[in-house]
């Protein structure tokens, strides 16, 4: 069977602008949160968020780096990331200069939860007050969830499978799972995966509040906000930017002399067929996603070092926590998980992208990243080991990262280190 | 040269994202300065708003110069 490995990483997170610019403040458990920059948010309910960095903060993302000028007016800012993200991980990969054999090869699975929202809210607006033929001959395609992997596909050559996934804030980490199954199944020998979001608008930060599931009593102390599994948690802080990653063939990795990092090993996916936004309580869902991801990947819950959990700083925290430990049993006294979602909010769509790079560094350090702001571990989430407040150096051999969206989407991702 | 050709060149230059000494008057959109049709869609949008003329869609049609344009502004803005 073909193996598939990872072989490059490219991030834009509010920490960073890039992978190890994000990893450094991850690792250092200082917070991307703040007041909401992007748009007056006085009459929101909720008025904080973790917004991407401008280009001369201390970390933040310069999008003149990579994309074209006239693209960036063109398109929403996701799509912006995702190209970023993509660009970064094909430099790290050392595969800026592909023969036309290797593009015809090479594929695209970037996708987005929401897709262009500040676009639509705006160009709405247009046609509301301007009308019709003020609007944007850009507007469409601007806006598109899978136009990450088209204006990636373009500016690369990249002539592979071109996918783009939509599973709320599943899809990070599906798109990760569904590029690696194309390359098992001989569609491709390299895909460029990952996912991105960008929804930090009016209608965004509303529509959210008015769902219940943004933090709203937090406003005042955004760096305090996102606190999974702590007693006091009142909802995600909606964060934004992109993880993309490349995935390839092993056997076409290791001719090329390529760094390899880390092994997909294990998919596992599952709907819930409960809720349209709630969990369901038993998190049945989530157990057996975990278990399909821990089949596919000939593991035992002994295997896993860390997980990466979906953790958003709601009351599902610890519905998944309880699945965990129905499936992990006496292996739970071993493993640590955390939430990153606690420094830099939920990236919906591409948190699961992002969240399988800090797996993936984790192992590469042989660090866990910390869960923040857990002060006071809610009930039953004590006698687990969630790193609060600071990261902890360990052995990591392998990791399980968990995404589940609205809709009732599962997603779990296993990945190993190679010997 | 006219006010209306600065204007037009400027409004050019910041769309399709060329050198401004590329937007010469007999430069062409597509073949000279790497439009596409889309782009000159937002160009046509771009200068009904700066010059408060309206272009409707068979006059855009014969605009494929920068000069075309400045003429078209020219006998049309109020």
């Amino acid at each position: 069977m073909r193996r598939v490995v990872v072989t490059g990483l490219g991030l834009v997170t509010p920490l960073g602008g890039d992978v190890e610019t994000t990893w450094a403040n991850i690792l250092a458990s200082k917070s991307g949160a703040g007041p909401i920059t992007k748009f007056d948010a006085a009459d929101q309910k909720c008025r904080i968020a973790c917004e991407v960095k401008p280009a001369d903060h201390e970390y933040g993302f310069d999008a003149n780096k990579r994309v074209d000028g006239k693209i960036q007016r063109q398109v929403d800012p996701f799509i912006v990331f995702g190209i970023d993200a993509a660009g970064q991980a094909i430099e790290d990969a050392g595969l800026v200069d592909m023969d036309e054999a290797t593009k015809l090869r090479a594929g695209c699975s970037i996708g987005s939860g929401i897709g262009g929202l500040p676009g639509i809210e705006s160009e709405s607006l247009v046609l509301a007050n301007r009308g019709p033929g003020r609007v944007s001959p850009h507007f469409v395609h601007g806006r598109l969830i899978n136009l990450i992997s088209g204006q990636v596909s373009i500016k690369y050559g990249l002539k592979g499978p071109n996918h783009a996934v939509v599973t709320a804030c599943s899809t990070g980490a599906h798109s990760i799972g569904d590029a690696a199954r194309m390359i098992r199944d001989d569609d491709a020998d390299i895909m460029l995966a990952g996912g991105a979001e960008a929804t930090i608008c009016p209608i965004g930060i509303a529509g959210f509040a008015q769902a219940r599931a943004l933090n709203c009593s937090f406003n005042d102390r955004p760096e305090q906000a996102s606190r999974p599994y702590d007693k006091d948690r009142d909802g995600f802080v909606m964060g934004e930017g992109a993880g993309v990653l490349v995935l390839e063939e092993y056997e076409h990795a290791k001719a090329r002399g390529a760094k390899i990092y880390a092994e997909v090993v294990g998919y596992g996916l599952s709907g819930d067929a409960y809720h349209v936004t709630a969990p369901d309580p038993q998190m049945d869902g989530a157990f057996r996603s975990m278990s399909a991801a821990l089949k596919k990947a000939g593991m035992t819950p002994a295997d896993i070092d860390y997980i990466n959990a979906h953790g958003t700083s709601t009351m599902a925290d610890t519905i998944e926590l309880g699945a965990v430990r129905r499936l992990f049993g006496d292996a739970m006294a071993n493993v640590s998980m955390s939430s990153t979602k606690s420094a830099i909010g939920h990236l919906l769509g591409g948190a699961g992208a992002v969240e399988s790079i800090f797996c993936i560094l984790a192992m590469r350090d042989q660090i866990v990243p910390p869960t923040l702001n857990l002060d006071t571990p809610d009930e039953g989430c004590d006698e687990v080991d969630l790193v609060p407040h600071t990261p902890r150096k360990r052995e990591v051999r392998a990791v399980l990262n968990n995404s589940f969206g609205f809709g009732g989407t599962n997603a779990s991702l296993i990945m190993r280190k190679l010997d | 040269m006219s006010d209306t050709a600065d204007r037009v060149k400027k409004i050019v230059v910041e769309h399709l994202g060329v050198e401004a000494d590329k937007v010469t008057e007999d430069a062409s959109f597509i073949d000279d300065l790497g439009a596409d049709s889309l782009d000159i869609v937002e160009l046509v949008m771009a200068f009904e708003e700066e010059f408060g003329v309206e272009i409707p869609d068979d006059a855009a049609e014969k605009i494929s110069t920068v000069s075309d344009a400045i003429k078209y502004i020219e006998e049309n803005k109020g």
